[in-house]
């Protein structure tokens, strides 16, 4: 297919669009009467449900089904699929490193946009510093993976031979040898997991420096009139005020950790005992060619972010109606 | 499997890229002069015997991609000019996922030019194949080893057609070094073994390699594994394992993998230039043959497609900066050869379409793809003849004479057979996990455990 071929598709996709949106609107518009709010309402709605239908329930309905079938997605199984990742030794070491990433990432990486967004609260290069922790969010995820395979690169300690990861040159400098940082598991689950620090501290500094900013100036001023030290005026000030932005802040970033998949792949490739429940899925159902594990594993995906969801729904909902 | 061939293929290909200027200028002029359906010009002699094909289309699929399809499409131009046929190439980087969903679409070309026995009998099971006509079979049976017929076979029926091969079974060197420290090229295993230990006496670690590849990591430790089997064992205990008629944690197998680990596993051994054993599994393998260059590394087993892979600038030739050399058998007589190939498979019966599959089997093509050079130079067509070759690098007329040799027995790349679950998932993960320290016997009870029941 040729460029100009590729963007004639594009074109026709377009003008479909415009034209299928131009009928329903046209068709809304004739619509009048006592219910006619309502109809035209839902011919408003109709083109969502149908496309989140199509491309979000259906596939959904279809991946849980096809989580109860074999590799070939041609015998039904059971909870074989299941039995697997909760028995087999490679999938637990699948869960045991998606739980670390789920429980590290969300709590550090909000620790250390708290802790910087109020220390530059008010310093005189407050602009500069949140730029600065800020610019990792601006990087995709791959490009974040390669930048850290070159901070953790390795090569021996042998004459002749100059190291190239930024660590290691460091180590070197040191007087220390040279570390295998993605090899030796479980540690080499942690250096990836500080990559999502780093990207995932800007975006949790940003969301908690403008939500202290919005704390009123007259409570933080009754507390210091009170005596108030500065740990008492982070605990029972800033904190409980901010509380509804750290819970989103830790959901989000707890749900983007769960599906993390291209710092994995970008990294180590699952290998050396790092897979990650996204990368398994990816790797079962499109490298091993086993269907039916595949789909377990993006079922299970999709349980495990339930709960995080509900919670961050819950409290929502809570802080509106206070 | 797919991420391996598209990596080996890119690297191929840029190797090729120099060549492909003159040969695009090549064709462009056959398709100016005038298609005289069956003419009976000198040049045309060779094509008499396909007859008449004017106005007639064979539509051909391939995952061949730029610079390389510039290659194969000047091969045909002659058969287009003399018959009259017109070749219709159709080139796609995706095309082993691809040629399955058209399969099952009914949407099929007239030839799929297919880089895997295994995906090979998948679309043969699909019942939509055409089997090879008797004088296409007649022709292979003439130009090409026993066991390149039996690749193209399923169950017997001869399908598809050899075109272009490669080889992996190469060990790359210093020609230089080799000559300075008067080192002689190993003709046994055991010479091999010798030799490392030469080496690694100077106080050198002769070997380096590298498995890094993505989340293919891991997939040239399943070449030296086929390599060991095919040699210590033979090519029917080889069929064996690859079909699983022995078990993967049978004795064989794994003593194999335990002959690799006195290589890769063997500080004294590796990894030159790269670190310790564990750093084979941290080192790509694009990176893991320059040590050689270096000079703090002896010896790598990698493909041919490796001589693409060396810095610009490098010689690779007999007296050049870096070479390889046949990775021998078990004895100076015996010279499996393990590799990779492609096959010609019919969709349509008609007779142009077959005319053209018995094109492609003949010497004349074999010829025409030897003269086009790059990364279409290497046929496994004993008949081919060498003098075409001239235009073709070093490590492709190695290649091309080992694989003519009447000794060699060819064997492929038996990880692409095996079920993807073990071909391309466990195989990888389980022999990362040896290099990193896994025990050889949990190795292959855990890859044995994989298969697909």
């Amino acid at each position: 297919m040729s460029t100009a071929h590729k963007f004639l598709t594009m074109l026709e996709a377009v003008g479909l669009f415009v034209a299928v949106v131009g009928v329903i609107l046209a068709g809304a518009n004739r619509i009048s009467g006592r219910r006619g709010d309502r109809v035209v309402a839902a011919v408003f709605l109709l083109p969502t449900v149908a496309l989140v239908g199509v491309g979000l329930v259906y596939p959904a309905l279809k991946t849980i089904y096809e989580s109860f079938f074999d590799a070939a997605g041609t015998k039904y199984i059971g909870i074989d699929n299941y039995h697997k990742i909760f028995t087999d030794s490679d999938q637990l070491l699948v869960l045991r490193n998606t739980v670390l990433w789920v429980v590290i990432t969300p709590f550090v990486a909000t620790g250390v946009g708290l802790v910087y967004a109020i220390l530059v609260d008010k310093a005189r290069i407050e602009a500069l510093a949140k730029a600065l922790i800020f610019l990792p969010m601006a990087i995709s995820f791959v490009g974040a993976g390669i930048i850290w395979k070159f901070v953790y690169d390795f090569r021996p300690d042998q004459p002749g031979v100059k190291q190239t990861g930024l660590l290691n040159e460091i180590l070197v400098k040191l007087g220390g040898s040279p570390h295998q940082f993605l090899l030796n598991s479980p540690w080499n689950t942690i250096f990836l997991v500080i990559v999502m620090i780093w990207i995932q501290a800007g975006f949790a500094m940003t969301v908690l420096s403008a939500s202290i900013k919005a704390i009123p100036e007259d409570i933080v001023e009754a507390a210091r009139l009170d005596g108030v030290r500065a740990w008492g005026m982070f605990r029972y000030v800033t904190v409980p005020s901010i509380r509804p932005a750290l819970v989103v802040v830790l959901t989000t970033i707890g749900i983007g950790t769960l599906k993390v998949f291209d710092i994995v792949r970008t990294m180590t490739g699952g290998q050396f005992k790092t897979s990650v429940v996204a990368n398994e899925f990816y790797s079962q159902s499109f490298r091993a060619g086993n269907q039916g594990l595949g789909a377990a594993l993006a079922v299970l995906l999709f349980v495990l972010v339930i709960p995080i969801v509900a919670y961050n729904v819950r409290q929502l909902r809570a802080s509106e109606g206070r | 499997m797919t991420t391996r061939t598209l990596v080996r293929r890119t690297i191929a290909v840029t190797g090729a890229l120099m060549l492909v200027a003159g040969v695009t200028s090549c064709s462009s002029k056959s398709n100016n002069s005038p298609s005289a359906g069956g003419s009976t010009s000198a040049d045309c002699a060779d094509y008499t015997t396909y007859g008449n094909l004017k106005g007639k289309t064979v539509t051909v699929y391939t995952g061949i991609v730029t610079p390389e399809d510039a290659l194969l499409k000047a091969t045909w131009a002659p058969f287009e000019k003399c018959t009259g046929a017109t070749i219709k190439g159709e080139f796609d980087k995706s095309f082993e996922a691809q040629i399955l969903v058209r399969a099952k679409a009914g949407n099929l070309p007239d030839i799929a030019i297919v880089p895997q026995p295994g995906l090979l009998k998948t679309l043969v099971a699909t019942g939509k194949a055409v089997p090879a006509d008797s004088a296409t079979s007649a022709e292979v049976d003439q130009n090409f080893a026993p066991s390149w017929k039996d690749l193209g076979s399923v169950n017997g029926t001869f399908y598809a057609p050899p075109q272009n091969a490669s080889m992996k079974s190469l060990v790359w060197y210093s020609p230089k070094e080799f000559k300075d420290k008067g080192y002689t090229i190993p003709t046994t295993l055991d010479e091999l073994k010798t030799l490392s230990d030469k080496i690694a006496a100077t106080g050198k670690k002769p070997w380096c390699a590298g498995i890094s590849s993505g989340d293919a990591t891991g997939w040239p430790i399943t070449d030296w594994m086929e390599d060991w089997m095919l040699r210590l064992y033979g090519a029917d205990e080889y069929d064996k394992w690859v079909n699983h008629s022995i078990a993967f944690n049978s004795p064989e197998p794994t003593a194999a993998l335990d002959a690799v680990g006195q290589y890769l596993k063997n500080p004294k051994y590796v990894n030159g230039g790269l670190g310790d054993v564990k750093s084979i599994a941290s080192t790509t393998f694009q990176d893991a043959g320059l040590p050689i260059l270096k000079g703090t590394c002896s010896l790598h087993r990698q493909a041919s497609f490796y001589a693409a892979n060396w810095p610009k600038g490098t010689k690779v030739a007999p007296d050049g900066d870096v070479f390889a050399f046949y990775l021998p058998g078990k004895t100076a007589d015996e010279k499996p050869v393990l590799g990779g190939g492609e096959f010609m498979l019919g969709f349509r019966k008609a007779p142009e379409v077959q005319a053209f599959q018995r094109f492609v089997a003949s010497v004349t093509w074999a010829n025409l793809s030897e003269q086009g050079g790059g990364g279409r130079c290497v046929t496994p067509n004993k008949n081919a003849d060498p003098a075409k070759a001239a235009n073709c690098s070093d490590i492709d007329k190695l290649t091309i004479k080992t694989l003519q040799d009447p000794k060699t027995v060819f064997r492929f790349d038996g990880s692409d057979a095996m079920p993807a679950a073990v071909g391309s998932d466990s195989f990888w993960k389980q022999a990362t996990n040896w290099i990193t320290g896994q025990s050889t016997k949990d190795t292959v009870d855990k890859i044995e455990a994989s298969w697909p029941k």
